[in-house]
């Protein structure tokens, strides 16, 4: 009886890791394919700019709200944590680090896997089920080239343009609690943040977005490009592509940090 | 020329094509019948190398598809054009857009003659001046006709039909099959119909073929099929229940 279980335990567990190993070699030869494809982005330029407006330009007013509060929440919490051990003097330098490394890309990663991996998944989900791929194909047009290079290539280059705003937006955030609920002035806060103020800590940030947004387009094209099944299989794909992304960044952001930092 | 040889597919294990041979000479209209989920679509994209077989030679003018590189299919497939059965016009793009993807992606010609050719296509399957209408807005019978300009844009070779006049009133089928057989003999080109329209097929069809458990079991001129014996045959030619073709 615990033989036959623990058999089927195994078995199970092999065609659990037979699919995550396909998947990833999947994943990475799509990879390979847009690196390939990406010759040609300068006759694409126009479908690149299209995706630079959708993927960048649009995500703007999400990412400037979730910004603005998380930079809030941050200097709120910092100042929460410091009462009677900590100088509040520090608090610009604390949020500032904080934001720069860790909240200003992880956000904007997950904000656009939700926003833009979700959207990527099912724009080439539905057109994979209504065989407009195939018709692309027909055409003797590479649908990697001309469909997911530019979302790739949109994603690395936007990605971390979204996060500078967004450690922008987010640092404002929380200058204006520490100013106005805090009473801290601006020379003192923004001081603080001089002080601790180092170009690396911003580039390994913004490292951590150009990988987050490669992540976000490479999964969202991966899963838009195996969907299957009519509507209900571009539903799934699109949750998918959000929960393969978000995690996907995370374990990233683990890897990168240890690298970087 | 097309020959199919021993061509076999399977999906998840399942065979669908279990060993096809067919010859479709240059300048005919090949029909290829058989029930739903025969495998008629699949052979279809077999033709135009959108599927890989597991075995067997697929023979487009005597170049074997099933042996040539990536780059080397997308030069055969510009031999081919091909009509899906939902029509497939992308959703994002006006009618214009879709008909001239093809050529502004090859860069065949400049743009005047784009467009040129773009209103000549569109006069041709009998929709002038819908340029910059969206697919949503058209009729599923339009929808098949701005399909079939753009499979034609490219000046195509071979022309592939996946069940053409599926899905439309009797009346928009007759004007579909009337439209295969006007640009079969104006353009020169060779068609292949993939269909379970028994009159479509034996209007627009020089031979008809039919697929039964993965294998063609007859081929024949419409008379031919008209007149034959065959039990499976003379079954689904006549739309009976009741016979050797198993009611799912």
């Amino acid at each position: 009886m615990i033989r036959a279980q623990i058999g089927r335990f195994t078995r199970l567990l092999g065609r659990v890791v037979i699919v995550v190993i396909e998947q990833t070699g999947a994943i990475f030869l799509l990879l390979g394919k847009i690196i390939g494809g990406s010759a040609y982005l300068w006759r694409d330029r126009h479908l690149l700019l299209d995706q630079m407006l959708l993927i960048g330009v649009n995500s703007v007013p999400l990412v400037a709200i979730i910004a603005v509060f998380t930079g809030a929440v941050s200097a709120w919490q910092a100042a929460y944590q410091f009462r009677g051990l900590i100088s509040l003097n520090y608090l610009g330098s604390a949020t500032s680090l904080a934001i720069f490394i860790e909240l200003g890309p992880v956000l904007t990663g997950v904000i656009l896997a939700g926003r833009v991996g979700s959207s990527i998944a099912a724009e080439l989900g539905t057109m994979k089920v209504t065989e407009q791929i195939d018709a692309l194909e027909s055409l003797a047009i590479d649908p990697v080239r001309y469909l997911a290079v530019p979302r790739f290539c949109a994603a690395i280059i936007m990605t971390p343009v979204l996060t500078i705003f967004a450690n922008f937006i987010a640092l404002m955030g929380a200058f204006l609690v520490t100013n106005i609920l805090i009473g801290q002035s601006a020379r003192i806060f923004f001081d603080s943040v001089q002080s601790s103020f180092e170009i690396r800590n911003v580039m390994g940030g913004l490292t951590k977005a150009f990988v987050f947004g490669a992540t976000i387009a490479v999964v969202g094209c991966y899963v838009g490009f195996q969907t299957s099944g009519g509507a209900e299989g571009v539903g799934r794909a699109t949750i998918r592509a959000f929960v393969l992304s978000a995690a996907v960044i995370l374990m990233h952001d683990y890897a990168l940090a240890t690298i970087i930092f | 020329m097309i020959e199919i040889r021993n061509l076999h597919k399977s999906f998840n294990h399942k065979p669908v094509l279990r060993g096809v041979d067919l010859d479709i000479p240059t300048g005919e209209t090949q029909i290829i019948i058989g029930r739903s989920g025969c495998g008629k679509s699949v052979l279809l994209k077999l033709i135009i190398g959108l599927l890989k077989p597991e075995a067997g030679q697929i023979f487009v003018d005597g170049e074997d598809l099933t042996l040539l590189s990536a780059r080397e299919l997308y030069r055969v497939r510009r031999k081919f054009g091909m009509l899906f059965q939902s029509a497939a016009l992308f959703d994002s793009m006006t009618v214009e857009e879709n008909i001239a993807l093809g050529v502004r992606e090859h860069r065949m010609f400049d743009e005047p003659e784009i467009q040129r050719r773009v209103a000549e296509k569109l006069e041709l399957v009998g929709l002038p001046n819908i340029q910059r209408m969206k697919p949503a807005e058209l009729s599923g019978g339009m929808k098949k006709r701005v399909g079939l300009a753009r499979a034609l844009m490219m000046d195509p070779e071979f022309v592939l039909y996946d069940e053409p006049t599926t899905g439309l009133d009797p009346i928009t089928a007759d004007a579909i099959n009337d439209l295969i057989i006007d640009c079969t003999q104006k353009l020169g080109v060779t068609t292949i119909v993939v269909t379970h329209d028994i009159v479509s097929a034996y209007k627009v069809g020089h031979r008809l073929s039919m697929l039964h458990e993965g294998q063609v079991i007859f081929t024949g001129t419409p008379e031919e099929v008209r007149n034959t014996d065959h039990p499976i045959v003379r079954q689904f030619i006549e739309g009976r229940a009741e016979g050797p073709l198993q009611t799912y």
